[in-house]
């Protein structure tokens, strides 16, 4: 990571979130196509793109780091239950921990450190300044759960679903900043369940194909996607739980403003098999970007552009954007002419 | 999607049942992945005419993968791995295995878990107990064999369940009422069984007379190949055409003849090994593909399905 994490920026009320050069220069822009069209675009979650591409390493840590994690913070503090795990997925969680520290030792050693002796480990993360001796696979070592003490440190959302009956469950996870899901009403539904209310897929049978993969995914192979919304102002936190704070705000959207205030939320989504409760983790990891920073790149304001003027009715509403989604084509017409 | 090979040194060869050898192997240079209760591995075998490639479950506690344990039974039809394992491995030789791979773990939210194992079918469950043990759930075991041939690991087994363990020799006459057992299973228990079809068909028969419903009753569903007609594949984009023998699977002659098929199960459950198929009339024996795309046979699963034609063609 070239981008050292930056002092605290804020999600919400003053939002002072800002993305550097070099955050604009990486954003993992989705649109690779002039058409719109829906796909499962799975591939292989290797390393590509390079040093410091957000693709180096498993999980992305990246100049947010801080703002992030004070803003999940502070979502937990409001409502605990945004961490949820079923009796069942004690071991996953550990799985989840282990995946996490490994990982993030390995790829960003001078942030954060991990020794194993056995079962007693230690963990440090300086940017977090949190040092911790615990025993692995006991609870009472640690001042709480291992999903919820490790998701509080590792940028992106997190879903731990069990696999039974060839099909996947939403019985654990940490979510704080979801695009308009709710992990509290999801808890314990299988895959074609959580999925009900998106439109079109189901017919072109997407989510039955992307289920078979899914449940197929060894461990040591994680996959990944992108998946896409816009959301107004750089607000994490858009949970059906905080709805009367922020679904007001599509109705503020201005062909004056649509520029400052829309921004394009891009969802890296990594799947991985965790080795030891069968569990598969489901990582989203969320990167916000204004239309005013998409401009400073032609070539994808011109292609968001086309993307967006094809985007069937459905989806646009599906997605949330009825009421500002014209505003948005407009403003992108003119690097497309 | 074929996940990297690991090379594993057998360390260790004892006969754990007349007909049963257990192999310990450890990683060459590497740590061994973890992994979960119910998992196998894909034992890759050079032989001198063919490889052969079995899937074997993984018998320690998953809690400790310094080593993986299997145990192989010398089939009396073998295709040639099994008396491969059991006549040309030894202590000290290297093989090569897939990472642990699982299509056959337990159901963790089970208020109690039953399990029927007959013969080498008590492989999976070796991995499951001490898991069940360290949670604190109920946990029962009906183990039927014959004792001439397998039984392995009653002793084990006796210090782990005690009480709940319950044994069967066919050659002692020793028979089990699966009917009895599950009449009296509390709500919430999940039914788990792993041996020969025989088996399964008699704990599912059973579960439907008596209203249980198949939901909870889970299977391991591995069966090795069966031999079968031999046939030609020919392949629509180089028309390039490869002969099946009667004890090879299409799986194996395509790749004997160089062609990559992705494959993780080798026994009709992954799908990974999906091939589109472009005409012919085909033999699906896979648990993959659902009745209706068997029907329509615009796919086929090669390592276990065959033809029952002469010829088929494949989109590859």
């Amino acid at each position: 990571m070239r981008v050292a994490p930056k002092p605290v920026q804020s999600f919400r009320d003053d939002f002072t979130y800002s993305n550097s050069d070099e955050a604009i220069e990486r954003f993992p822009f989705p649109f690779v196509e002039d058409e719109y069209r829906y796909s499962v675009n799975i591939e292989s979650h290797t390393p590509k793109g390079g040093t410091d591409s957000i693709y180096e390493h498993f999980i992305d840590i990246d100049e947010h780091y801080l703002s992030e994690m004070a803003e999940r913070a502070i979502v937990l503090e409001e409502n605990p239950r945004r961490c949820l795990s079923m009796g069942h997925m004690a071991l996953a969680g550990w799985d989840f921990l282990e995946r996490m520290m490994v990982s993030l030792s390995t790829d960003y050693p001078q942030y954060f450190s991990l020794r194993r002796d056995k079962d007693q480990w230690h963990w440090e993360n300086t940017l977090l300044d949190i040092q911790q001796d615990f025993v692995f696979g006991d609870e009472s070592t640690l001042p709480m759960s291992p999903l919820d003490y490790m998701g509080r440190q590792v940028q992106g959302d997190f879903a731990l679903l069990d696999q039974r009956d060839n099909d996947l469950f939403m019985d654990a996870g940490m979510i704080t900043c979801p695009a308009d899901w709710s992990l509290a009403f999801d808890a314990g539904m299988s895959f074609s369940e959580w999925h009900g209310p998106v439109p079109m897929a189901h017919s072109a049978g997407i989510f039955d194909r992307a289920l078979k993969y899914l449940t197929a995914i060894p461990i040591g192979s994680p996959a990944r996607r992108l998946n896409w919304t816009l959301t107004v102002n750089a607000r994490m936190d858009t949970s059906p739980e905080k709805y009367p704070d922020w679904g007001h705000e599509r109705t503020t959207v201005t062909a004056e403003n649509v520029a400052q205030k829309v921004y394009l939320r891009v969802e890296l989504q990594i799947m991985d098999r965790m080795p030891r409760s069968n569990a598969l983790l489901f990582v989203i990891r969320t990167y916000l970007i204004s239309l005013e920073d998409i401009a400073t790149n032609p070539e994808w304001a011109k292609r968001m552009h086309r993307a967006m003027k094809t985007l069937p009715q459905p989806l646009i509403d599906y997605k949330g954007l009825t009421r500002y989604h014209h505003l948005v084509v407009d403003y992108l017409a003119q690097f497309d002419r | 999607m074929s996940a990297d090979k690991i090379q594993v040194k057998v360390t260790r060869i004892v006969d754990v049942a007349p007909k049963i050898k257990e192999f310990t192997l450890v990683g060459v240079n590497r740590t061994l992945p973890e992994f979960s209760p119910g998992s196998h591995v894909m034992v890759e075998m050079q032989g001198q005419e063919k490889t052969y490639r079995n899937a074997y479950s993984l018998l320690n506690d998953a809690l400790d993968s310094s080593e993986y344990r299997i145990a192989v039974r010398l089939q009396d039809e073998s295709r040639g791995g099994s008396v491969y394992m059991h006549q040309s491995v030894k202590e000290g030789d290297v093989l090569s295995v897939t990472p642990p791979m699982n299509l056959f773990a337990p159901l963790w939210h089970a208020k109690k878990h039953l399990i029927f194992a007959g013969g080498v079918g008590i492989t999976p469950f070796m991995s499951y107990i001490p898991e069940f043990l360290r949670q604190g759930v109920n946990c029962e075991l009906h183990y039927m064999f014959r004792g001439l041939q397998t039984g392995a690991y009653q002793e084990v087994l006796q210090q782990e369940l005690k009480t709940t363990l319950f044994i069967y020799d066919a050659d002692k006459e020793q028979r089990c009422d699966i009917k009895e057992v599950l009449k009296c299973q509390p709500l919430g228990t999940h039914v788990y069984i792993c041996g020969p079809e025989k088996l399964v068909e008699g704990v599912e028969q059973a579960a439907i007379e008596l209203g249980i419903p198949l939901s909870v009753i889970h299977s391991e569903a591995f069966a090795a190949p069966k031999p079968g007609t031999p046939f030609k594949v020919e392949i629509k984009s180089t028309g390039q055409v490869v002969q099946v023998g009667e004890q090879d699977t299409m799986l194996e002659a395509l790749e004997t003849a160089g062609l990559a098929i992705p494959n993780l199960c080798r026994a009709g459950v992954c799908g990974q090994c999906s091939c589109a198929v472009e005409q012919g009339d085909l033999d699906h024996r896979d648990n993959y593909l659902s009745d209706s795309e068997k029907s329509l046979g615009a796919m086929v699963m090669p390592c276990v399905s065959r033809a029952n034609s002469e010829r088929i063609i494949l989109d590859i």
